[in-house]
């Protein structure tokens, strides 16, 4: 949602909020796209201690202002790390139980948390194919807890995704676990309207915060599906001007705000 | 019934007869091209525009090859080039694009769209652990991804309860390709090969690969491979042919040389945001069909365009 009010776009403001989430001193695994630039702002703020994940084979690295990677698989997402290790090594330190929180974006999501970056349409005759899954599939399969980012918009937030990509709680409640997928789960979906999180037995999403100037309507008219609310939702602090200057020296030919 | 990219037994008994002595593998790269035969499985190391192996995926364009099924951890625009001229029939892969800030691929939506090229998606450590487990001469190896997910219904990935803990787990097949092409920094002539920066899966699929093609920014002498052994990743007897070719994953990077060279993808994105199809052959016939060779294609870069990709590369690596 564009607001001509703001000092900051609907990018910079969800960068910022996803940053936000990241606890210091934790592991993430970063995939591509708004999370990365969103690791690297918490990483230069409130969480100095964070370590950052690449799936291309990066653990701890430090990413250099205006050398902002463009994907999670080169060099530049390799900057000061402590280690490179295989493609198959830095997933199976998550396999292990080593990550804190995965962090990553989504094409299609539906009520359970499920995401689509498969195809719009069926697998054999797609309507969109799309670029597929990368690393979100491991991801949100074995990480402690999965963190989505995304726009929030209609077409996006579905009752029911096309196909699954990365499974969420799957038909909620019990289902995810009795899938097999017995570790972590999504933990939060933070959009440029608002913060959502899962914290029911039916595993559903459910509005907790959002954003300055948004209003609970705003959130519900963008979302495809009945999205509970929470009783008490908050109202998140806006972006600061040093957290947005931090944000734009990472990123100043905007590949991602 | 035996999945046949998976029939390690077979794949066993083609490394079992292959010639391993320690020779002189050096080749160009046109003989070297010749190893890819029509209809195979080739693997193509490094990850989107990073080590993607170049100067390989030119000649087998211009030596027109076809029907081949390309796998690739992460597909960049180098598949939009196999796609675009009818060298690749089908794509094992975990994503397909330029890149994020580029987009969805106009040339892999209209393909597989209109049910042209196969792509065929698998998890990135599904990926991983497909070519590990052929690495290791097993037929698969469990996992803890895919579970739940819709893969299972549309790739041979296979569900079992755990014969030791009763829990779930997804087994995915070993994929033994025909031939695998990496690109390195540095090997020495009987194909004893080093990289620096992300190994990616490269060692993994070289192991797994019946035939393996390595393209190398400097061929080096021996003693300088037996002085730094730690360095090797892949053995000379798993290697075929060894090609030095300086600049050969160019347009995409090698760590310690030089960065993607993003403004020749950003011309290249903008040939097939405006043209699409057309747009992707005019680069193919500009940049690939037109010049004789790798080195005729690198003549036409700008020389602007080496000295930025090679500072750049300096300036996150301090060398």
């Amino acid at each position: 949602m564009e607001n001509s009010g703001r000092s900051y776009n609907s990018r910079e403001l969800v960068s910022v909020m996803a940053s936000r989430v990241l606890e210091d001193g934790k592991i993430v695994f970063v995939g591509a796209g708004i999370p990365l630039i969103a690791a690297a702002l918490a990483q230069k703020t409130r969480a100095p201690h964070l370590t950052i994940v690449f799936e291309g084979g990066s653990v701890g690295p430090e990413i250099k202002p205006e050398y902002v990677p463009l994907s999670t698989n080169e060099m530049r997402a390799g900057t000061r790390a402590f280690m490179m290790p295989s493609v198959q090594e830095v997933f199976l330190f998550q396999q292990r139980g080593y990550v804190d929180y995965s962090f990553l974006g989504a094409a299609q999501i539906d009520k359970f948390g499920n995401i689509n970056t498969t195809v719009i349409g069926s697998w054999d005759k797609p309507k969109v194919r799309l670029p597929g899954t990368g690393g979100a599939n491991d991801l949100i399969s074995s990480a402690i807890r999965t963190i989505v980012v995304t726009m929030h918009e209609k077409r996006r937030f579905v009752e029911k995704v096309d196909f699954v990509t990365s499974p969420g709680f799957l038909g909620g409640s019990e289902s995810r676990r009795k899938s097999g997928l017995i570790f972590g789960g999504v933990y939060k979906i933070v959009t440029d309207l608002g913060i959502m999180g899962f914290e029911n037995d039916d595993k559903e999403m459910c509005l907790e915060a959002v954003h300055s100037g948004v209003s609970v309507d705003d959130v519900l008219s963008n979302t495809g599906f009945k999205l509970r609310v929470s009783p008490d939702v908050k109202v998140t602090e806006s972006p600061t001007a040093e957290e947005l200057r931090i944000l734009r020296s990472l990123d100043p030919k905007r590949y991602y705000i | 019934m035996v999945l046949k990219e998976a029939d390690f037994v077979q794949a066993r008994a083609r490394i079992e007869s292959k010639d391993h002595s320690l020779r002189d593998k050096t080749m160009a790269l046109s003989e070297a091209a010749e190893l890819v035969k029509d209809g195979e499985i080739v693997a193509l190391g490094g990850t989107m525009y990073s080590r993607a192996p170049m100067s390989m995926i030119h000649e087998i364009i211009r030596k027109c090859k076809r029907n081949l099924t390309v796998t690739r951890n992460m597909c960049s625009f180098e598949g939009d080039l196999l796609m675009a001229s009818g060298v690749a029939k089908k794509f094992i892969t975990a994503w397909f694009s330029i890149g994020v800030p580029w987009g969805v691929s106009k040339i892999m939506r209209k393909f597989v769209e209109e049910g042209k090229v196969e792509m065929e998606e698998w998890s990135h450590l599904g990926m991983a652990s497909r070519y590990q487990a052929a690495a290791m001469g097993v037929p698969f190896l469990p996992t803890m991804s895919m579970l739940g997910s819709d893969y299972p219904k549309h790739v041979p990935a296979k569900e079992i309860e755990c014969p030791f803990t009763g829990q779930k787990v997804l087994l995915v097949p070993a994929l033994f390709p025909d031939t695998t092409i990496i690109h390195v920094q540095r090997a020495d002539k009987y194909g004893n090969l080093q990289v620096d920066g992300m190994p990616f899966c490269d060692r993994e699929m070289a192991m797994a690969g019946t035939k393996v093609i390595a393209t190398t920014e400097q061929i080096v002498d021996s003693e300088i491979v037996r002085s730094n052994s730690d360095r090797t990743f892949v053995p000379f007897f798993a290697v075929d042919a060894v090609v030095e070719v300086p600049y050969g994953a160019y347009p995409s990077e090698c760590q310690g040389l030089y960065e993607p060279d993003f403004d020749h993808l950003d011309m290249y994105a903008k040939m097939v945001e405006e043209d699409g199809i057309d747009g992707a052959m005019r680069y193919l016939d500009t940049y690939v069909y037109g010049p004789r060779s790798f080195e005729e294609f690198l003549n036409l870069i700008p020389f602007k365009s080496f000295a930025k990709v090679s500072k750049n590369m300096r300036v996150l690596y301090g060398k």
